[in-house]
């Protein structure tokens, strides 16, 4: 396999490691805090709100995902240009309409379902461009520390 | 309206700025060798002792608590969309800052997904 292919490959398999991460880490921050309810803004109420959050496994299934999203937003832009993966992560905006159609039954609105097209072509438009254009400024870490 | 302008800048320029100064410090810290759970390590340690790293986290939390003022202000249908605004900011930034080639398919596709996100998030 080609050297420019294989990078490719790799970007893109971080980026959907990316979009799925938030997505998922998003959703189990959302379920998890309806769990917990309407936090009072009061020093109670945050501090009640406080330990029910950091005893959920909902929450703390939230942060790896997040965890997860983070680390391979860093690894990918350590050799990939960031004007490629920022709008290859937007993905995540259509894959979250679809998913809302699907699984929920969610009504969308035309003007929604326009966005969703948009952004899979200016994706795809994206993704036909290279990976990275700068020059490899870094020695590979392992490299350098051996 | 010119406090929402200043502030919609702030959050566009901090998330940006952030995200940027985030890249630069991650591209400096070289690449992982291989894609596994040791390289991985190694790289995140060495990334999380990287300057310009702890340099985009408080531009990145300065852009989040512009948004929660900004959500205070004005409604989400409004601030979302507009902050979508930050693809071409951050092409623009990639381009000029970090010296990325941006090519005409790329710049399409960079326009095309802030108004696709845009109109997603306006509902």
């Amino acid at each position: 396999m080609s050297s420019e292919r294989r990078l490719r490959i790799k970007t893109l398999v971080m980026i959907l490691c990316m979009v799925v991460c938030a997505n998922v880490g998003d959703l189990m921050l959302k379920r998890g805090m309806t769990q917990i309810g309407a936090v009072q803004l009061s020093l109670s109420g945050l501090e009640h709100a406080f330990r029910l959050t950091v005893t959920s496994g909902t929450i703390w299934i939230g942060i790896f995902f997040l965890t997860g999203f983070m680390v391979s937003y860093m690894t990918v832009v350590s050799w990939a240009d960031w004007s490629y993966v920022m709008p290859a992560g937007a993905f995540g905006y259509a894959v979250l309409t679809l998913l809302a159609v699907i699984f929920l039954h969610e009504s969308v609105s035309p003007r929604r379902w326009v966005g969703v097209v948009l952004i899979c072509v200016g994706v795809l438009l994206v993704g036909q461009t290279k990976p990275r254009t700068t020059e490899t400024v870094a020695v590979k870490v392992n490299e350098a520390a051996a | 309206m010119i406090l929402v302008t200043i502030m919609l800048c702030v959050l566009i320029c901090g998330s940006t700025g952030g995200e940027i100064a985030i890249t630069y410090g991650m591209k400096s810290t070289g690449e992982p060798a291989r894609l596994r759970p040791k390289e991985l390590l190694v790289f995140l340690g060495r990334a999380l002792r990287n300057g310009w790293f702890w340099a985009g986290v408080p531009l990145m939390a300065l852009s989040f608590y512009s948004l929660l003022v900004l959500l205070s202000w004005k409604p989400i249908t409004f601030v979302i969309p507009v902050s979508a605004l930050s693809y071409v900011v951050g092409t623009l930034g990639a381009k000029y800052i970090l010296g990325e080639d941006i090519s005409t398919a790329r710049w399409a596709g960079v326009v095309l997904v802030c108004a696709g996100v845009a109109l997603v998030t306006a509902g």
